[in-house]
C-alpha cells in the first residue's frame, strides 16, 4: 500500500545512517558513522499545475514528519547571550568645582533629528549586487604572462607584461620598470589590446600583498582645518616608498630572467606602439 | 599578345567565390560564361564554374574533353602541378601576402628591426662606394649595385624565415 510504503521511504531520508548500519553493518558502518551522507529527499508534493501542489500544509505536515523534527537552540548559547549584554552607559569625569564628581552618559544617544515624512519602504528588487559582489570577467586572450598594450594614460602606447587579475577586475601590470619604466600598477581591461605574445610566468611568485587597497590612490581628508588650509593637505604629488621599490625588484627580477630567454622580446616590451599610414587597427593581427 | 587561352586542360586559380584559392582544370566549355571545371587533386568537386572567376595559368594539362575525374587526376598528378604550381612566384607572392596578413605585433617588431639594420648595411655599403668613387676622381669605378650582395648578407642572421618574403617585397 502506498501508505506503508511512504514512512519506508521516509526513514531512509533521515535516519539513513541507522537503519543501513543495522542491515548491512559489514559494508557501512563504518563509512557512515565518518561522514553522513546527507541525501535529500525529493519532494515529497507532486506537483499538479505550476505552483500547485498535491497536498495542502497540514498533509505535508504529516507526511514529512515534522511532528518528530522539532529543533530548538542549545540552551547555553541563549544563557551566554543574556550575560553578554553590551553596555548602555558610561561614567564620565566632570570637571568643575561642586559638580560631582561624574555624570552617567549613554552610549547610544537618541537620534538629534527625525525627517518630517519617514521615508517609503522600498520595493523589492534582485539581481542588483554591489561592485564588491559583481562577478568579474576576464578576456580569454588575457593570461597570465601575456604581453599588453596600454592605450590609455600615461603610459599610453607602451607594451608591457600582465601578471593577474585583482579583486576590483582590474589587472596588474609591470613594465618591467627597467625596460620601459612602467612599474606595477593596475590597468583596465577594456583599455588595453591583448598581444598574441605570452611570456612563460610558471613558478613565478607575485607577492600575496599587492591587492587592490595597496594601489589605490591616498586621500587624506582631516577636516579639523579651516579653509584655506585644506587645499595645501591634499596629497597631489605621488611619492615613491621603499615598499613599492622592494616589491618592484621583488617581481621584476623573476620576470626579468625569462625575458632574456626570449630573443628581441626586451627591445620590443622597450618599444611603443603607434598606428601609421596604411595601419588599420581592424586589420592588424596583435 | 594572348599567351594563355581557355583550352581543355588549362589549369585556372579560382580568384573567388566558394572555392578562392584553388586550383582547377577546365575539363570542357559549356557555354559563353561557364565551364565544366574539376579539381580532383585541390578539393573541388567536378562542377560549372563561370570564367569570370577564373585565372588562367601557364599550366595545360593532356586529357580529351569530358574526360572524367580518375583521367583528371592522372594527368594531374603526372604533370605535378601541385608542386610545380608551389613554385611559381604567383603562388609564392600570395604566400607572402597570407605570411604577412598574419603578422603579430611581435613579428611586425622584429620585420622592423632587420629591415632597419638591412637597410643600414646597404647604405653603409653605399656610402663607401660613393666615397671611393668621388675619391679616385675620373677613374673608371663601377657602381657595382650593392642590393644583390646584401641579400647573401641577410641569410646569416638567424631571424624567422618570414623575412624573406617581406625582404622581396622590399625590394621589389
Amino acid at each position: 500500500m502506498a501508505g506503508e510504503k511512504a514512512p519506508a521511504e521516509k526513514k531512509p531520508a533521515k535516519k539513513k545512517a541507522g537503519e543501513k548500519a543495522e542491515q548491512k553493518p559489514s559494508q557501512k558502518a563504518a563509512g557512515d558513522k565518518k561522514k553522513r551522507v546527507k541525501k535529500y529527499h525529493a519532494s515529497r508534493n507532486p506537483v499538479l499545475a505550476r505552483g500547485i501542489g498535491r497536498y495542502s500544509r497540514s498533509a505535508m505536515y504529516a507526511r514529512k514528519a515534522l511532528y518528530k523534527r522539532k529543533y530548538t537552540a542549545p540552551e547555553t548559547k541563549i544563557e551566554k547571550k543574556k550575560k553578554e549584554m553590551p553596555r548602555a552607559t558610561i561614567t564620565k569625569p566632570v570637571g568643575g568645582d561642586k559638580n560631582g564628581g561624574s555624570r552617567v552618559v549613554k552610549i547610544r544617544k537618541m537620534p538629534r533629528y527625525y525627517p518630517t515624512e519617514d521615508v517609503p519602504r522600498k520595493l523589492l528588487s534582485h539581481g542588483k549586487k554591489p561592485f564588491c559582489e559583481h562577478r568579474r570577467r576576464l578576456r580569454a586572450s588575457i593570461t597570465p604572462g601575456t604581453v599588453l598594450i596600454l592605450l590609455t594614460g600615461r603610459h599610453r602606447g607602451k607594451r608591457v607584461v600582465f601578471l593577474k587579475q585583482l579583486d576590483t577586475g582590474l589587472l596588474l601590470v609591470t613594465g618591467p620598470l627597467v625596460v620601459n619604466r612602467v612599474p606595477l600598477r593596475r590597468a583596465h581591461q577594456k583599455f588595453v589590446i591583448a598581444t598574441s605574445t605570452k611570456i612563460d610566468l610558471t613558478g613565478v611568485k607575485i607577492p600575496k600583498h599587492l591587492t587592490d587597497c595597496y594601489f589605490k590612490k591616498k586621500r587624506l581628508r582631516k577636516p579639523k582645518h579651516q579653509e584655506g588650509e585644506i587645499f595645501d593637505t591634499e596629497k597631489e604629488k605621488y611619492e615613491l616608498t621603499e615598499q613599492r621599490k622592494a616589491d618592484q625588484k621583488a617581481v621584476d627580477s623573476q620576470i626579468l630572467a625569462r625575458i632574456k630567454k626570449v630573443p628581441q622580446l626586451r627591445g620590443y616590451l622597450r618599444s611603443t606602439f603607434s598606428l601609421s599610414n596604411g595601419v588599420y587597427p581592424h586589420k592588424l593581427v596583435f | 599578345v594572348f599567351k594563355r587561352f581557355v583550352e581543355i586542360g588549362r589549369v585556372a586559380f579560382i580568384s573567388f567565390g566558394p572555392h578562392a584559392g584553388k586550383l582547377v582544370a577546365i575539363v570542357d566549355v559549356i557555354d559563353q560564361n561557364r565551364a565544366l571545371v574539376d579539381g580532383p587533386c585541390s578539393g573541388v568537386r567536378r562542377q560549372a564554374m563561370p570564367f569570370k572567376c577564373m585565372q588562367l595559368t601557364d599550366f595545360v594539362l593532356k586529357f580529351p574533353h569530358s574526360a572524367r575525374q580518375k583521367c583528371v587526376r592522372l594527368a594531374w598528378e603526372k604533370e605535378n602541378i601541385n608542386e610545380k604550381w608551389s613554385a611559381t612566384r604567383w603562388a609564392k607572392k600570395i604566400e607572402a601576402r597570407e605570411k604577412k596578413a598574419k603578422m603579430t605585433d611581435f613579428d611586425r617588431y622584429k620585420v622592423m628591426k632587420a629591415k632597419k639594420m638591412r637597410n643600414r648595411i646597404i647604405k653603409h655599403e653605399m656610402k663607401k662606394l660613393q666615397r671611393m668613387a668621388s675619391k679616385k676622381g675620373k677613374k673608371p669605378e663601377k657602381a657595382v649595385k650593392p642590393g644583390k650582395g646584401k641579400k647573401a648578407e641577410k641569410a646569416p642572421k638567424a631571424k624567422k624565415p618570414e623575412k624573406a618574403p617581406k625582404a622581396q617585397k622590399a625590394q621589389k
